[in-house]
């Protein structure tokens, strides 16, 4: 049944500041509103019990793109159309540039944001592989501070994470570390745009002498968090490309992932793809390509 | 503490719809969609799916598209919102409509103002688009019956006419 809005409360104070203090006054009973491109599915579903909103849309203090010499900080509320129109970001961060031309149409690009995607938690979250791969870190804010924690520890199970109810999202920052890697990035769904992933490949990766020196390896929709694959990543370490090296990173794929079957794919499915995305990730870097 | 016992006053929001400023009483978690059509009597607006996946709801906010379905009417206080009613010029049909008109690109109709205006942001954006430029400005936009080609013509013959004129 369709929510009833007089059920349902929204306030909007306009700065940060605000919405911090206001998420510790009543923590966990305050939920923060950003775009509203999963929360308002939910809702108007009737699947949000009611309860009170605040919106954080549009708050300067989160829409800030910052590059230092070092890093790319990049403010949680900005929206993907923000974020794949960014000169240094499409330049130097081409996965997560990508990651966000491909989530959603048009209109949802022009709401929804890096920072409710990543609180939003989802395993098929688009531009979350890229985040894993460039190891990004996030800092969280509450009235008690800020903290930095590596984005790899943030999702600790499905729809689970270590943000604490009176905290928010600030900023996710990258590391401008990645300018000679090749990189490669994949989505599978049942159509290009506006739909959900069935699976999502990022990958980087850097040869010397013909042998892999460094790769790095995040996919969504294999397990109940978007998933960085260490123990496949560890197989090709210093190895060079050729059909055994595919050979066992498959196997060693088909232990590391837990894809489930769903109404999007099936667990054969994704395991089977996702080691052919690597497949291919793996014979053009061998290659020395970049792909488009 | 029980969720049920909240109980939401109506606020004052004020829009500027297609260049004129109206102002409603509504609950702030109303979606923009709903207040557009039965506070407004703007009935041009089309829901479809109702979680933004189809884009018949599609408006300008600011200059941007947007599912109206998905906007709480509070964060489009003091907004700039055009829809489907603000595109022609009274009598005279917006290129688009008249390039829709005459492609073929309209059948049942339920796509039509989402369609046209996600054309009318992706031209304000790019006035002369490649068709890959078309399809992925279009992308969040879906039509049932068209098979979308002459929604594409549609939009390259506006383009077009833009020109011309």
């Amino acid at each position: 049944m369709r929510a009833n809005p007089a059920e349902y409360e929204l306030i909007a104070p306009g700065t940060l500041r605000e919405v911090v203090t206001l998420l510790s006054k009543e923590a966990g009973r305050c939920l923060p509103i950003a775009g509203g491109t999963d929360l308002m599915v939910l809702y108007a579903a009737g699947k949000l019990a009611p309860r009170k909103f605040v919106s954080i849309f549009g708050l300067p203090e989160l829409q800030r793109i910052e590059v230092t010499s070092s890093e790319i900080w990049i403010g949680a509320g900005c929206t993907y159309s923000n974020i794949r129109r960014h000169k240094v970001i499409s330049d130097e961060l081409p996965l997560l540039a990508r990651s966000a031309a491909w989530t959603g149409g048009i209109a949802n690009q022009n709401r929804g944001t890096l920072g409710g995607n990543i609180a939003n938690a989802s395993p098929a979250g688009d531009s979350l592989p890229a985040l894993l791969a460039y190891e990004a870190d996030l800092i969280l804010l509450s009235v008690r501070g800020e903290r930095r924690i590596p984005y790899r520890n943030f999702h600790t199970g499905y729809k689970k994470s270590l943000l604490a109810p009176d905290e928010l999202i600030r900023a996710i920052c990258i590391r401008r570390d990645f300018k000679n890697y090749f990189t490669y990035a994949r989505k599978v769904g049942a159509r290009n745009a506006q739909a959900i992933s069935k699976i999502f490949l990022a990958a980087l990766g850097r040869l010397s002498d013909r042998k892999i020196i460094d790769v790095r390896l995040a996919a969504g929709s294999v397990a109940p968090v978007p998933l960085r694959l260490t123990r496949t990543e560890n197989v090709l370490k210093d190895q060079s490309v050729d059909n055994s090296l595919i050979d066992l990173c498959r196997s060693s794929l088909a232990e590391e992932i837990h894809p489930i079957d769903d109404i999007r794919s099936t667990t054969n499915y994704r395991t089977v793809v996702l080691g052919n995305l690597i497949a291919e990730f793996l014979m053009k870097l061998a290659g020395e390509r970049n792909p488009s | 503490m029980n969720f049920r016992s909240i109980v939401s006053v109506k606020q004052t929001i004020s829009l500027t719809v297609n260049g004129v400023t109206r102002t409603v009483l509504a609950y702030p978690m109303a979606r923009l969609l709903d207040v557009l059509r039965e506070e407004l009597g703007l009935t041009g607006t089309k829901e479809g799916c109702g979680e933004g996946e189809c884009g018949s709801c599609s408006v300008l906010m600011n200059d941007l598209l947007v599912n109206s379905c998905l906007i709480p009417v509070l964060q489009a206080n003091k907004a700039s919102i055009i829809t489907i009613e603000g595109i022609a010029n009274d009598e005279r049909l917006h290129p688009l409509q008249q390039a829709f008109q005459e492609c073929g690109a309209t059948q049942c109709g339920i796509c039509t103002p989402g369609m046209v205006l996600a054309a009318l942001h992706l031209l304000n954006k790019i006035p002369h688009p490649t068709l890959e430029e078309t399809r992925e400005g279009l992308s969040g936009n879906l039509c049932r019956c068209t098979g979308y080609s002459q929604i594409f013509e549609a939009v390259a013959k506006a383009a077009q006419k833009e020109t011309a004129e």
